[in-house]
């Protein structure tokens, strides 16, 4: 039992597995892409200039398209962090058995996960930079700055990674994702300043997102695109340091409580 | 050099003890079999080897390897064949071995340099390109197996390679699992089905609960468990004939569905007995492992 929380001990050799992820993904890219980016493009343009026009003058002097640009950037971070993590990661722990095969090679349990996880990072690291490309090129990115949203998409991705590789070591099958989506995805995005200011929910249920980490990606991401340094920026990276670092922690305690029975 | 040495070794959960105590030498170039039911503790002891699980105690070293301690430097010398198949459906066959290659530091060009051999072996050559979904269960079978070479390893862990293959398939398994004896490859497998611990084991193991209950070469365990002799006695009224005359005749009987099962050392008047009644159908034949492994283990099911 005690074993299971022990400090990880990684290998260089992790990287063969975020190597072996990529070459599957390489096969599948194109696909892959559009499911990924579509979806949330289509959201930020549909409500950006539809939404939009019915309130002009509301976010406090920038453009609704330019706020919730911003919000979706984070949200298909999140999203794209998640759903790879949960799905794609159950079926090489629990259907394809991938990562048996792997610990059969010199790499551990702890190599496997961290190569998951970084992995995770690195296709959110694609869904949110695409979103802030086209952001850019519709002219909602205000300055330079903006280059600093890359570092906060990837430790988004790296806390949502981990969050999801939680779920997965405890999921006994596909099902079980729908109620981490429903019950705390989904709550997140609407809570976390996403579509609308967080501050126009009731203070109770405000004071709350702070805990959140969706709010605090948010609150990096918009200052930067829309030219300011974010107010207390570095509070917000430690809050979703935090949440990569304790939730990969747990991810990998739960996943040795698995699968080194 | 022992290839393998385990003292001791112990692992529960819970209240189940699934290995309880037990010792192993594996010399180098030498096939072991352990043999059990299901639910014996063979997998969890493989597991225990590899490194996979930790022990309750004892001491396990693989290739003068201290095992958990330093299961990865253990491992990178070790092939592994795991009871399900577990290929990247995603690759093709080359990519397969290409991507498991990796794992153990080899560079692109020694992977490559390799594959040619491993396809040979594996009866796959021309096949690299070649969509792991087009393969029969066999073909991923010898495909796993050559995998589990492509770090040309010391010592090679195969749990039940055969089980769910054709006898085509598993012949072709065992004539490579021979030649790379011949290598001087140190083999451990387990398995359930006798003929392939017979054909292929210097020696074996008998496991059930945890322990180990008997070890030997496949003759010596023959020869010290059972009678050299067995007639399998069926028809209707062998149970009634078994009754009257077969505890009489046989030194041992024992009854399984529709069968008797008669362990003797001289058959002589057992077949004189049964050749004069014309409905009970008898085989006379040498004991073999399996009546061992029965005889040590029982007939109850095991699942």
């Amino acid at each position: 039992m005690t074993r299971h929380w022990s400090l990880p001990s990684f290998s260089l050799r992790c990287l063969h597995v975020w190597r072996r992820n990529l070459l599957v993904w390489k096969k599948l890219a194109l696909a892959s892409m559009i499911g990924n980016l579509a979806d949330p493009m289509l959201y930020m343009l549909g409500f950006g200039y539809g939404l939009g026009r019915m309130m002009p003058d509301a976010f406090g002097g920038t453009t609704y398209i330019a706020f919730l640009a911003a919000g979706t950037v984070c949200s298909s971070t999140m999203m794209s962090a998640s759903f790879e993590a949960m799905y794609s990661g159950f079926s090489r722990m629990h259907v394809q058995k991938t990562w048996e095969a792997i610990m059969n090679a010199p790499l551990d349990l702890d190599d496997v996960v961290l190569g998951e996880a970084v992995w995770a990072a690195s296709k959110s690291l694609l869904s949110g930079l695409a979103v802030l490309l086209v952001a850019a090129a519709l002219g909602l990115c205000a300055s330079s700055l903006a280059l600093w949203v890359i570092p906060v998409i990837l430790i988004t991705g790296l806390a949502f990674g981990s969050l999801g590789l939680i779920v997965t070591a405890l999921s006994p099958s596909y099902d079980f994702f729908v109620y981490y989506m429903t019950l705390a995805i989904t709550p997140m995005m609407l809570m976390s300043g996403v579509f609308f200011p967080a501050d126009q929910l009731p203070p109770a249920v405000h004071l709350a997102t702070a805990l959140l980490p969706l709010s605090h990606a948010v609150d990096l991401v918009r200052p930067l695109m829309s030219g300011q340094v974010p107010a207390q920026w570095a509070l917000h990276l430690c809050v979703l340091a935090a949440y990569a670092i304790i939730g990969f922690y747990l991810a990998l305690a739960l996943t040795r409580r698995r699968l080194l029975k | 050099m022992s290839h393998l040495r385990v003292r001791a070794l112990r692992k529960s959960y819970g209240a189940n003890v699934v290995v309880n105590g037990i010792d192993l030498d594996l010399a180098r170039g030498e096939c072991f079999g352990l043999l059990g039911p299901n639910g014996a503790g063979k997998t969890t002891t493989l597991r225990l080897c590899l490194g996979l699980t930790e022990p309750d105690s004892g001491e396990i070293s693989v290739l003068d390897v201290p095992v958990p301690q330093e299961a990865r430097r253990a491992r990178a010398r070790i092939g592994v064949v795991p009871q399900m198949d577990n290929l990247d459906p995603d690759f093709t066959i080359r990519e397969n071995l290409q991507v498991y290659g990796r794992y153990f530091d080899l560079s692109a060009a020694e992977v490559n340099a390799r594959i040619p051999a491993l396809l040979e072996f594996a009866g796959l050559a021309n096949r690299g390109d070649d969509n792991l979904r087009a393969l029969s269960g066999g073909m991923k079978r010898r495909l796993t197996l050559a995998r589990a070479l492509i770090n040309d390893p010391d010592l090679i862990f195969l749990d039940e390679p055969t089980t769910g293959l054709d006898p085509q398939a598993r012949h072709l398994i065992w004539q490579r699992l021979r030649q790379l004896l011949a290598q001087g490859k140190t083999i451990f497998l387990t398995t359930h089905f006798m003929d392939e611990a017979e054909r292929l084991c210097s020696r074996l193991a008998v496991m059930d609960h945890g322990r180990m209950i008997a070890s030997g070469t496949p003759r010596e365990l023959v020869e010290r468990h059972i009678e050299p002799q067995v007639v399998e006695v069926f028809g209707d009224g062998a149970g009634a004939w078994a009754k009257e005359q077969g505890t009489r005749l046989a030194e041992r009987c024992e009854t399984a569905g529709e069968t008797v099962f008669c362990y003797v050392h001289d058959a002589a008047a057992l077949i004189d007995d049964l050749a004069a009644r014309a409905e009970l159908r008898y085989v006379h034949r040498p004991a073999n492992l399996e009546d061992v492994f029965l005889r040590l283990t029982g007939r109850d099911l095991r699942d």
